[in-house]
C-alpha cells in the first residue's frame, strides 16, 4: 500500500500529510502509531522502531503520545469530565483532588471548563473534538496526531481548531503531525506539508512552497479543480458501450 | 454442467465449513487472551461490579416476573397430571426439581442472552464503530482488559444468581397456585419439597449448568461485539447472532450436562 515513504519530522514543528482520500495517509499514520507493522524499512518514533516492538513496549511509546480522532472517538457513556479524566485515571494514582485540578487545566486549555459536566452527545463536532483534544493531551504528550481534523466543522469551531493545534504544540514543547485533505485550511496552520498520492510522497515544502508549486497534482489539488492528473470520470468503459449505442 | 454445478456446492460447503472453524478459532484466541488479560477488570472490581449492575439488576425484573409466571403454570399443568395418580401433595417436589435442575439455567439463560447479551453485543460494537476502542488503544489502555473483560466477569457472576433468583420466584410462584389457589397441602408441598430436592444432586447441578451457560452467552456476547463490522448493519447482524448462537449453545450445552449429570447411576 505504501511505497517508499521516506519522511523526517522535526522535533516541535507541525508537519502535514495531504493527499486524496485513499492515497495512504490513514495507513502511514497507522504505521506511525505502531497498529501496522512495516513490512520492508523501518518507522522510529520517539526513538522507538515501531515495528520491533512488543505489546508492552508499544503501549509504553502511545503514553508519551496522544491521538485526535476525526470525530473525536469520546467515550458515550461518560461525562466530558471523565472522558478527560480517562487516561490520568488509567495511568497515573493521582489523588482526587490533583486530578481535579489537572482536568480542569486540561478542559480550561480548550476552552470548555464550563462543559465538564455535559455528556458527549450533548456537544456540537467542534466542542466535541475539543474535548477529545483536551483528552489526548491529558498526559502530556510528545508528539500529536489528528486524523482529519478540520472534517464537517463550521468556520468558526475550525479557526478554533486550528489555533489550538498551535498553541498546544508550542506551548507544550511536542511535535504535531496532521493527516487531513483540507488543504487551505491546513496549509493556515502547518511548518512542512508532505503530499502523497497512491501511496506515495509526491512532493514537499512548507506551505509558501506548496501554493506555489508547478508539480501538477498539487496544483490541482490545492486549487480544488475537477480538471487536472486525477479524472473527473471513475475508470468505466466506454459512454457508448454503456448506453449499449454500440450496436445501432 | 452437473458436475460443475455439484462441485460448486462441494466448495461452498467446504468454504462454509472452513469459515466456521476459522471463527471458533479465533474466539477461543480471543477467550484465552480475555482470562490472561483479566488482572485489571478482578483487581479493580468497581469494573466488574458496574457491569454486574448492567447485566444482572437491570435484568432482574423480566427474571422475575417470568420465573413467577413459569412456576404459576407448572404449579397448574402438573397438579393436572398428579392428582390423576392421587399424588398432588408431591407438586412441591415437581416444581421445585423442574425449575432447579431444568428450567432455572435454561430459561433465565434464554432470558440473559436476549436480554443482556444482545445489549453487551450492542455496545462493544457501537464502541467498536465510534472508535472508541481505538482511542482506548492508543492512550495505551488495553480494550481487552479494560472494556471486553469487565462485561465478560460480570456476565459469568450474574448468571447463577439470575437462575437462583428465577427458580426461588417460580417456587413461590407454584406456591401461590398450587397451595393458595388450588388448596394442596402446605405443609404436604413445602416438606416433600425439602425431602426430595437433594443439594448436590439437584442444586449444586443446577448452579454448574446456569454458570456454564453464563460463561457461553458472556463469551458469545463479548466475541460478537467485538468482532462485528464496524457499521449500522454489521453492528445489529452481530445483535442478532449473539441471541441466536447463544441460545442454540444453552440449548445444546443443557443436552450434553443433563446427559453427564443424570445418568451417572449417582441419582437418588
Amino acid at each position: 500500500m505504501l511505497r517508499d515513504i521516506n519522511l523526517a519530522i522535526p522535533r516541535g514543528a507541525v508537519v502535514g500529510i495531504m493527499g486524496q482520500s485513499g492515497c495512504g495517509k490513514t495507513t502511514l499514520l497507522r504505521v506511525i502509531m505502531g497498529a501496522l507493522r512495516p513490512s520492508a524499512g523501518e518507522a522510529r518514533v520517539l526513538g522507538h522502531a515501531t515495528g520491533s516492538l512488543d505489546h508492552d513496549g508499544l503501549y509504553a511509546m502511545r503514553r508519551k503520545m496522544g491521538m485526535l480522532f476525526q470525530f473525536g472517538a469520546l467515550f458515550t457513556d461518560m461525562s466530558v469530565y471523565e472522558n478527560v479524566a480517562f487516561p490520568l485515571r488509567e495511568h497515573t494514582g493521582l489523588p482526587e483532588d490533583l486530578l481535579n485540578d489537572l482536568v480542569m487545566m486540561k478542559l480550561h486549555a480548550v476552552g470548555l471548563r464550563g462543559a465538564a459536566h455535559l455528556r458527549p452527545t450533548e456537544l456540537s463536532g467542534g466542542m466535541a473534538r475539543r474535548v477529545a483534544l483536551a483528552r489526548s493531551i491529558a498526559l502530556d504528550p510528545q508528539l500529536i496526531l489528528y486524523d482529519e481534523p478540520f472534517t464537517g466543522l463550521d468556520p468558526i469551531s475550525f479557526g478554533v481548531i486550528s489555533r489550538l493545534i498551535r498553541d498546544l504544540n508550542d506551548s507544550l514543547g511536542a511535535t504535531s503531525i496532521i493527516v487531513t485533505h483540507d488543504v487551505q485550511e491546513a496549509l493556515g496552520v502547518v511548518d512542512y506539508v508532505y503530499f502523497m498520492a497512491a501511496g506515495k510522497v509526491i512532493a514537499e515544502g512548507t506551505p509558501d512552497e506548496i501554493r506555489a508549486s508547478g508539480e501538477p497534482f498539487v496544483r490541482q489539488f490545492v486549487n480544488g479543480s475537477s480538471e487536472g492528473p486525477v479524472p473527473f470520470h471513475y475508470p468505466a468503459p466506454g459512454y457508448e458501450a454503456d448506453l449499449e449505442l454500440a450496436a445501432s | 454442467m452437473r458436475v460443475a454445478d455439484l462441485r460448486a456446492r462441494v466448495e461452498r460447503l467446504g468454504s462454509g465449513v472452513t469459515s466456521h472453524v476459522h471463527r471458533l478459532g479465533f474466539a477461543s484466541r480471543f477467550l484465552a487472551y480475555l482470562v490472561i488479560h483479566s488482572g485489571t477488570a478482578l483487581r479493580r472490581f468497581r469494573l466488574t461490579i458496574a457491569e454486574i449492575y448492567f447485566a444482572g439488576v437491570l435484568s432482574l425484573v423480566i427474571i422475575l416476573v417470568s420465573g413467577l409466571f413459569v412456576g404459576m403454570v407448572l404449579a397448574l399443568q402438573g397438579y393436572e397430571t398428579l392428582q390423576r395418580f392421587g399424588a398432588s401433595e408431591s407438586l412441591g417436589v415437581l416444581v421445585a426439581l423442574s425449575l432447579v435442575r431444568e428450567l432455572g439455567p435454561v430459561v433465565a439463560g434464554l432470558l440473559f442472552a436476549s436480554r443482556a447479551g444482545s445489549a453487551i453485543t450492542a455496545e462493544i460494537g457501537l464502541m467498536k464503530a465510534t472508535e472508541q476502542l481505538s482511542a482506548m488503544e492508543m492512550m495505551a489502555v488495553d480494550p481487552i482488559a479494560r472494556v471486553v473483560a469487565p462485561r465478560f466477569w460480570g456476565g459469568v457472576i450474574s448468571m447463577p444468581l439470575l437462575a437462583g433468583l428465577f427458580s426461588a420466584m417460580g417456587i413461590f410462584g407454584g406456591y401461590l397456585v398450587g397451595v393458595q389457589l388450588i388448596g394442596v397441602d402446605a405443609g404436604a408441598f413445602w416438606s416433600q419439597m425439602q425431602a426430595a430436592v437433594d443439594v448436590r444432586n439437584d442444586i449444586w447441578n443446577g448452579v454448574i449448568k446456569s454458570l456454564v451457560f453464563g460463561v457461553a452467552v458472556s463469551w458469545i456476547a463479548v466475541y460478537e461485539g467485538y468482532d462485528a463490522p464496524p457499521t449500522a448493519e454489521g453492528v445489529s447482524r452481530a445483535t442478532t447472532r449473539t441471541v441466536v448462537t447463544s441460545s442454540l449453545a444453552i440449548l445444546f450445552l443443557d443436552f450434553i450436562l443433563t446427559a453427564l449429570m443424570f445418568t451417572g447411576g449417582n441419582h437418588q
